[in-house]
């Protein structure tokens, strides 16, 4: 990490870059906060490690609007979000500086908690260079667990190890993917209409709409969504109906269908833990059955699949020719 | 549950499109060719401007079985209105299935001004279809209903 | 003092549940709210910290307040002042307004922990004070609390920081205290509502003696004295500090990963923030109210648009709300109880301890904020 950080003191130094855009220690061992560094005094409280799981892209629609360069650091999944980015136009290339960082999978801590860690007072062994396994100092004894085994969900299915924009890059990644992305998406699609409808119902029931799905995603960079609109018939701050979880996540993965590449924020950030990449994977699997393998993000200049059409595409009766019913 | 004379009656909206399929509900009617008085037909003017929301309102305010109805491929008044909505409503289609709503409550028919006989006929079908899956429960408000 | 094993919990929960609706920590799809207790429901009342907190149980996320019903009736015309000849049955709409129903019966959160009691305090100073609200109110007086020690405190948790015994539940503004130890659960009524429950399902209990739970006490406070925010500092926060914290520098830069999305809020126990809405029915109108968070753009939003229109603005509002502005109407108590659920949840890792951390570097780097 010294390394890193020496890098970007001289970044910032010789004025190539205005400020930089990471992560930020916290006050415990594993909250790092997503921060701006506009000094290099400000970079001795930068950090880097498996808990730095933020994709950054998204601060990058403001910050490359402000005078001068800004450097962001990018994992690789985070550079095809940037791309998608570029290619609506959110950002301004020639004021951005990308640094693509090594990433071996990142740490999901709420993982961490499910084997029965708690009151962690400190969390070794979380560099990119560390150990493969973490060790938790905590209250009631130390504890120790592979790396490999308390990752982000979507970590397990890791889209490679290659950066597919940066402007330098800092490390060797690691893939991490050890399943098929899309087989959860095939569990549920093998299910019984009513089968997944429960499931569903049992998944949505507990969301609480505090949009942090919505707010933390790449893809909705509108200036105002429709969902915060006041004229809108719609609660945007509360399920007032089970009607409304099922329209706010089918609106809103639809709204990113095609442009999603698929980076996993949604099911990060959700403090109720639904697995909302279903929606979009759901989606993004349709789209490479249907129209051919598409993946956002991966070339700027791709046509969306849905701002396109051929005069073969099949006709929406697919869906229930194919069903199970 | 709407019942008219012991019968389960669907409420079906069907969003036509202003050139052809509107065009061809009309034909349906100055024919006389009859079709069920659940149809509640939407004029939009084109396929394309069909937005996903429109199909899931209609379903929170208590639709049934939700049906659009444009030009045939190659023949949309603005040129390529209906092939964008083709792709739209397969995914919408696809997502709505996969979470659970009976796939039969959705339907995409081309249909052009020429087509009453089919437009009858492609109603006819619709509504046997949604009233054989009862009503919808999965995808309404409750607030919305009876 | 009473007690009942560990394993026999289901039979306390049943006698509670036989006349009173029974809330308490339940797992659904892999977490952990608070929900009604069903026979064969996933019970995990060892859980420290549910994802939401109780408040829901007495300011529910979302409550209609009143319905406006429209009908049309028939009527015979002819009847009607100054009807003309001839006429027959008209049809004639009618508005009636139906308040919403206040809770009338009794139920009991079970399991709750002394921050969210006093998160429930926190909720009790807005809204018993004039006016008062009437739903609340009834929810109030039909709630039973029965408070539970905290028994493996985590790191997230600074109850202590605000003066809460997470040990002793009977210091706690609750009904019953119950403590888990030695593979018992020992009960404790601690006000007369919490006596009458005990009364009512006496009959699972074993007598027990005080000092059973004496050990569990201490190693609850041992534990509480090396959480690390054990000792964070509000010095810089009370009473009378608006005008120094409001106008602060700090805000500048902290606020800025900010997401802008509710979870911190909506997981609170003391956020009371709502929003009254309207939607409009099959034949009439639905008022209700449901929670709001000053971190959504249309907070406070008036006719004239909106009076803080910067995130930073916005953050500041939830922070100064709760260090600051309640505490000077509420005679210094603070609007936050050191759960530490927004420690855990929040997206970002930005959080209360975070904002209260700073503002203390702020003072040593410049001898003031």
């Amino acid at each position: 990490m010294q390394g890193l950080i020496d890098r970007l003191k001289a970044l910032l130094a010789d004025g190539t870059v205005a400020r930089v855009i990471g992560w930020k220690k916290g006050d415990m061992s594993y909250n790092p906060t997503p921060a701006i560094f506009n000094s290099v005094e400000d970079l001795d409280e930068f950090v880097y490690d498996g808990f730095c799981g933020a994709n950054l892209s998204k601060m990058m629609i403001d910050a490359t609007k402000l005078e001068g360069k800004t450097a962001v650091l990018l994992k690789p999944c985070d550079s095809y979000s940037f791309n998608q980015l570029i290619r609506e136009h959110r950002v301004n290339r020639d004021n951005a500086y990308i640094i693509g960082i090594a990433c071996r999978g990142k740490l999901d801590i709420e993982r961490a908690k499910a084997t029965g860690i708690k009151g962690i007072t400190e969390v070794t062994g979380t560099e990119h260079d560390g150990a493969d396994t973490v060790t938790f100092k905590t209250l009631y004894g130390d504890k120790e667990v592979a790396y490999n085994e308390i990752m982000l969900g979507r970590c397990y299915m890791c889209k490679g190890k290659e950066h597919v924009i940066a402007d330098e890059v800092i490390g060797e990644s690691k893939d991490t993917a050890v399943v098929d992305r899309f087989a959860q998406v095939a569990e549920i699609e093998a299910m019984s209409s009513a089968e997944k409808f429960e499931f569903f119902k049992k998944e949505l029931s507990k969301c609480i709409r505090c949009n942090a799905c919505r707010n933390v995603c790449p893809c909705c960079s509108c200036r105002k969504c429709v969902f915060d609109s006041t004229k809108f018939d719609s609660q945007q701050k509360a399920n007032v109906d089970s009607f409304e979880e099922k329209m706010f996540h089918i609106i809103r993965a639809f709204h990113v269908a095609g442009r999603c590449t698929d980076c996993g924020e949604c099911s990060r950030v959700c403090p109720q833990g639904i697995p909302l990449h279903l929606f979009n994977k759901k989606f993004i699997k349709d789209i490479d059955t249907f129209y051919g393998e598409f993946q956002a993000g991966k070339d700027p200049e791709a046509q969306s699949p849905l701002t396109a059409f051929t005069f073969e595409d099949v006709e929406p009766k697919i869906v229930s020719e194919r069903s199970k019913g | 549950m709407p019942m008219i004379n012991g019968e389960f009656r669907p409420k079906i909206v069907a969003f036509c499109c202003n050139w052809c399929s509107y065009g061809g509900a009309d034909l349906a009617g100055s024919s006389r060719l009859s079709y069920p008085a659940d149809v509640k037909i939407i004029r939009v003017p084109c396929s394309g401007r069909v937005n996903p929301m429109f199909i899931l309102r209609a379903f929170e305010r208590g639709a049934d079985g939700v049906i659009i109805c444009g030009c045939h491929p190659g023949d949309c008044h603005y040129s390529t209105g209906n092939y964008y909505a083709r792709r739209r409503m397969t995914l919408l289609f696809s997502m709505l299935e996969y979470i659970g709503i009976e796939n039969g409550r959705t339907r995409v028919e081309w249909v052009s001004a020429a087509e009453g006989v089919k437009f009858q006929a492609t109603m006819n079908e619709f509504v046997e279809k949604v009233k054989s899956l009862g009503e919808n429960v999965r995808l309404g408000d409750l607030r919305c209903k009876d | 003092m009473l007690k009942i094993s560990i394993d026999k919990l289901s039979a306390l929960y049943n006698a509670i549940a036989a006349d009173k609706e029974l809330i308490l920590p339940v797992r659904t799809a892999g977490v952990v709210d608070y929900a009604s207790y069903t026979e064969g429901a996933d019970v995990a009342i060892d859980t420290l910290k549910t994802a939401k907190s109780p408040k829901n149980a007495f300011f529910p996320q979302f409550e209609t307040l009143y319905n406006v019903n429209k009908k049309i009736i028939p009527v015979d015309a002819s009847a009607e002042e100054g009807a003309c000849e001839g006429a027959g049955v008209a049809l004639r709409s009618t508005l009636s307004v139906e308040m919403a129903p206040l809770v009338d019966k009794d139920f009991v959160i079970f399991g709750i922990k002394p921050c969210d009691v006093k998160g429930i305090e926190v909720l009790d100073n807005v809204f018993l004070a004039e006016p008062v609200d009437n739903f609340y109110k009834a929810r109030r007086e039909h709630g039973i609390l029965v408070a539970m020690a905290c028994n493996e405190p985590e790191e997230s948790c600074f109850c202590s920081a605000f003066g809460i015994d997470a040990a002793d539940p009977s210091k706690a503004k609750a009904d019953v205290a119950v403590w888990m130890a030695d593979g018992n659960l020992y009960w404790k009524a601690i006000s007369e509502k919490g006596e009458a429950l005990t009364e009512s399902v006496k009959s699972v209990f074993e007598d027990s003696d005080e000092a059973a739970v004496d050990a569990t006490k201490a190693s609850i406070e041992t534990i509480l004295a090396k959480l690390p925010n054990a000792n964070l500092s509000l010095d810089m926060w009370g009473k009378g500090v608006l005008d120094d914290r409001f106008y602060s520098p700090v805000w500048d830069e902290i606020f800025k990963p900010c997401l802008a999305c509710g979870t911190c809020t909506f997981v609170c126990p003391t956020c009371q923030c709502y929003d009254i809405k309207d939607y409009t029915t099959k034949d009439g109108i639905q008022r209700y109210r449901c929670w709001d968070s000053c971190m959504y753009s249309d907070f406070t939003m008036m006719a004239h648009g909106n009076n803080r229109n910067s995130q930073k603005e916005r953050f500041r509002q939830r922070f100064m709300h709760k260090l600051s502005y309640y505490p000077d109407k509420n005679d210094g108590m603070f609007s936050c109880v050191g759960c530490g659920r927004c420690v855990d949840k929040c997206p970002q890792s930005l959080n209360i301890v975070k904002v209260i951390k700073a503002f203390e570097a702020s003072k040593d780097k410049e001898g003031q904020a």
